[in-house]
């Protein structure tokens, strides 16, 4: 199969160049639009687990291949790709999924959230607001929410489909009678459009409120388990909790302490085996934007 | 009080059941009344937990009807609704008391849990509130409140099946099924325990069937009692009509074979 | 002034440039060739096929010599490989009955049409190191075959057995749909047998092997018996459009394991031996052989028997099978997780901290 010439396409501007024997973004056709079915299925059913022909993809499954069969079957010449992982452009992985792209695609890349139209992550959503014409895909690795409970996919795709989510309740019932408060700090499940339990996959509970009404597109691949779905521009997403115990993300009593920012999340840094330590934000384009605009 | 022209709030029509060439449950009939106590008793074998497996939709029967007085909707075949409405009404409207209380539990969540599920399940999302019904359930079924928080992995098995009882009646369904509910337990236990299920069923007016093999149980919690043999029912009438005066040879054997001290 | 750590980019570089060299060894030692690969170690060969999903001998010792003999390595190269192939149709299903015989066995009889035919195994080799293989040495020669075996002198044992009605009839479903594709789309449950046997020849042989060997030692027991082992070339066909009948494209090498099980009956049937089946690329005996115990023990929830054990648990045994899944996932947790460990701390901290403030009100 002759990949088409794509070099009319790229405007010359475009440093990179891309791998010949492959078609762009390296899925065939038949595939993508098989995959774009599946999302288009998952952004009309909000929060719904659309299950999907996940593809052996040259990255191993539990590695992102959820997310970049997503980023694949959506990108086109003219997109502007951002790629985090904990929220940095330079972490490994982040690096290794960005030059996949950039071998398969010859898309632009950037680092800067503001100028990216579609943006792959794992474990973190940019602490920059995001706007209409972007779109967000987070790397999923274990799509089911109710897994940890409930380890029987037919046992949850019933729960799913009867809207019986009283499980989730007990787990947390349980967290504040042993402890206090809800111990879930990570993947905190959602309700979506109140209608569907979701895995906002592993972001920090701090991420969750970022997902709702948002005016971007928020797009979820998880490849090992083959499972998309999806929340809509503009969609109500409310983290579980209870009346008398509300959803309460965590805070910090340090600041970033490079660019000064109470606001976002921050990463401990260990400085020396004597215990000292220092927090900085983990979200790298933002950190350095601040830095930046700083007197 | 039940007035004459009251509909049955569950009817069962000629229901059936096979396994393999095996007729478990044939052509069994019954009616059964709001705040009524029924007894199916049985030796094993005879087909009382089949019956009692396919009146409460745990098992599909192969012939008859078994139909329930809806709380908005009149007199409905169970087995033609959908399966989320069935599921509803379980965890709603209709209790299953097992005879292994660990079937009927989340062993490995709390007692408090335990009782608040079906709140949760339902919608009820102040922690407070559930608590408190959970802890107000573990009283009226005489267990310690101290335990709320422990897993029924620690309790007797006394104290398991109240669990299961307080578990099965915070929604107050007006119709309960007991399977053997106090078999493998101590006799003073027993005792106890059923003073505890004949006052609560009394307090809430439920209609209740109880499957038992001991004619005392079906003495003390039954207005009504059947008897059944090899799946059919071989008699049936009010319980001390029938345990004092047995028409059917079989009853007969029964009662009679009945230890007394 | 702390300075955030830079230069993914480059280590990563650097990490495939230590590889490679690390992949090719002591560069004095003679580089391997694919031949090599394909002729001297023919049964790493094979079981990279089978679990790769592609018969190709070459490409095979080829994702061999680049994994550096790591069998799971190769079997991801030859699976992301396969995905990019076009698909120009499927093929006839093979015929086993016209097996041009290696090797065929059977445990159920002593003697049988066709005989038992030992074949190239190593089941009577006794397993003492050979030292002279230390060295190169003058190749062995193979033994004369005495005839030519007639695929219609040696019927298949289940055959035999079917003819006198002992055995399950496994016939195909009211309009024989097409099954279900797995490399195209995900798996569903409930899976019907089709789907659990495509599933399980994919899967992987140890953990296979396992589960086989747990329904032998009490977890599920199903008193199997190997009616038929058979090892040898089958011939490719497919049936193009234009032509409207079928045409040989070539032949391969599959191993075929036929398992007899415990006779089961209904009130409408009368009691008969039930089945289990292995099927694989080249000489894969024991993937076979434990892919037949598995997917009978699969077989229990249709056959009426309590379900009690991991092998009989379709979701179980099917969502674990597949390498691929199971060492990404695993190893997925190499990857960095410091933003959620962080969160952990966090809680950690302020639970600890909360607890030692209120023993010290207490006291």
């Amino acid at each position: 199969m002759n990949a088409p010439d794509r070099s009319a396409l790229a405007p010359a501007a475009y440093a990179s160049t891309w791998e010949t024997n492959f078609n762009f973004a390296y899925l065939d056709e038949r595939s993508k639009r098989m995959i774009r079915r599946a999302i288009l299925k998952a952004v009309a059913i909000p929060g719904y687990q659309v299950p999907f022909g996940s593809r052996e993809m040259p990255l191993p499954y539990g590695w992102g291949t959820g997310g970049i069969q997503v980023t694949a079957s959506i990108i086109g010449p003219d997109d502007v790709l951002k790629v985090i992982d904990q929220g940095a452009d330079d972490t490994v992985n982040a690096v290794n999924i960005r030059r996949f792209f950039q071998r398969t695609t010859g898309v632009r890349t950037t680092e800067s959230t503001a100028a990216a139209t579609v943006i792959q992550t794992r474990h973190r959503i940019p602490e920059v607001p995001l706007s209409a014409h972007q779109i967000l895909v987070y790397q999923v690795p274990v799509p089911e929410p109710l897994q940890r409970l409930e380890p029987r996919e037919v046992e949850t795709r019933r729960m799913h489909g009867l809207s019986e989510y009283g499980l989730m309740h007990v787990k947390f019932y349980e967290d504040i009678a042993r402890y206090g408060h809800i111990v879930t700090t990570y993947d905190y499940p959602v309700m979506v459009d109140g209608r569907y339990l979701m895995s906002p996959s592993p972001i920090p509970a701090f991420d969750n409120p970022k997902m709702h009404m948002n005016p971007a597109l928020q797009l979820f691949g998880a490849g090992r388990e083959k499972r998309i779905y999806a929340v809509p521009p503009h969609t109500a997403v409310e983290s579980l909790a209870f009346d008398d115990y509300p959803f309460a993300p965590q805070r910090w009593d340090a600041v970033c302490a490079i660019c000064a920012a109470a606001d976002s999340f921050l990463d401990e840094v260990i400085t020396d085996d004597r215990g000292g330590r220092m927090h900085v934000c983990s979200d790298t384009d933002y950190c350095r934007t601040r830095q930046a605009a700083a007197p | 009080m039940i007035a004459p022209d009251d509909p049955p709030i569950l009817r069962v029509t000629a229901l059936a059941k096979h396994y393999g060439a095996r007729a478990a449950a044939i052509d069994v009939s019954f009616e059964l009344w709001p705040g009524e106590v029924l007894a199916v008793v049985g030796e094993s074998g005879s087909g009382k937990t089949t019956l009692l497996d396919c009146v409460s939709a745990r098992q599909r029967p192969d012939a008859g009807r078994v139909e329930f007085l809806t709380r908005h909707e009149g007199m409905v075949d169970i087995f033609a609704l959908s399966e989320a409405q069935r599921r509803l009404l379980a965890r709603t409207d209709w209790g299953f008391v097992h005879q292994n209380a660990t079937e009927g539990l989340r062993m490995n969540m709390s007692a408090g849990a335990n009782v608040g599920e079906r709140l949760m399940a339902l919608g009820e999302r102040n922690y407070g509130r559930i608590r408190q019904e959970a802890n107000d359930w573990l009283a009226r079924v005489e267990m310690d409140v101290a335990r709320i928080d422990e897993t029924p992995v620690t309790f007797s098995g006394g104290m398991r099946q109240r669990l299961q009882i307080a578990r099965n009646l915070v929604t107050r369904p007006r119709r309960v099924f007991m399977d053997e509910p106090t078999s493998g337990l101590d006799v003073s236990v027993q005792a106890r325990l059923l003073d505890l299920l004949r006052s609560l069923t009394r307090q809430l007016s439920q209609a209740a069937i109880i499957v038992t093999h001991d004619l005392a149980v079906a003495r003390l919690m039954a207005h009504r009692m059947i008897v059944m043999k090899d799946g059919r029912v071989i008699e049936h009438g009010l319980t001390d009509q029938v345990l004092d005066d047995p028409q059917h040879p079989y009853t007969q054997l029964l009662v009679s074979s009945v230890l007394t001290p | 002034m702390y300075v955030a750590v830079k230069g993914g980019e480059r280590a990563i570089e650097n990490s495939l440039a230590l590889l490679a060299s690390q992949r090719r060894g002591d560069p004095q030692v003679p580089e391997l060739t694919l031949q090599q690969i394909r002729e001297q170690m023919r049964l790493a060969v094979d079981r990279v096929m089978t679990e790769g999903s592609v018969y190709d001998e070459d490409l095979a010792a080829l994702a061999l010599k680049q994994a550096a003999g790591d069998t799971l390595e190769a079997v991801f190269l030859l699976r992301a490989y396969r995905a990019t192939l076009p698909r120009l149709g499927y093929t006839q299903a093979i015929d086993t009955a016209q097996m041009q015989l290696a090797r065929r066995v059977s445990a159920t009889f002593k003697d049988l049409p066709g005989g038992q035919l030992l074949g190239p195994t190593y089941d009577y080799t006794q397993r003492l190191l050979d030292f002279s293989l230390a060295a190169a040495a003058e190749p062995p020669v193979a033994p004369e075959s005495p005839m030519e075996v007639e695929a219609a002198a040696v019927p298949r044992v289940m055959d035999l057995l079917a003819a006198e009605g002992l055995i399950e009839v496994c016939q195909p479903r009211e309009g024989d749909p097409a099954p279900a594709d797995l490399t195209r789309d995900p798996l569903h449950f409930p899976a019907d047998r089709p789907t659990r046997l495509q599933n399980l020849a994919r899967g992987d042989e140890g953990f296979l092997l396992a589960l086989g060997y747990s329904t032998q030692r009490g977890y599920a027991h199903s008193h199997p018996f190997a009616a038929e082992i058979r090892f040898g070339r089958v011939e490719i066909e497919i049936e193009p459009d234009e032509l409207g009948f079928a045409v040989s494209i070539g032949d391969i090498d599959v191993t075929e394991c036929q398992m007899v099980n415990q006779f089961a009956g209904s009130a409408t049937e009368l009691p008969r031996f039930t089945r289990g089946y292995g099927l694989c690329f080249g000489h894969c005996e024991r993937k076979a052989m434990a892919m037949a115990l598995v997917d009978r023990a699969l077989c229990a929830a249709e056959l009426g028997e309590d379900v009690v054990a991991p092998a009989q648990m379709p979701e179980f045994v099917l969502s674990h099978s597949d390498s691929l899944e199971a060492s990404g996932f695993v190893a997925h947790l190499k990857l960095p997780h410091y933003v959620d460990f962080q969160a952990e701390l966090e809680l950690l901290r302020r639970m600890r901290s909360r607890d030692i403030a209120t023993a010290a009100e207490a006291a």
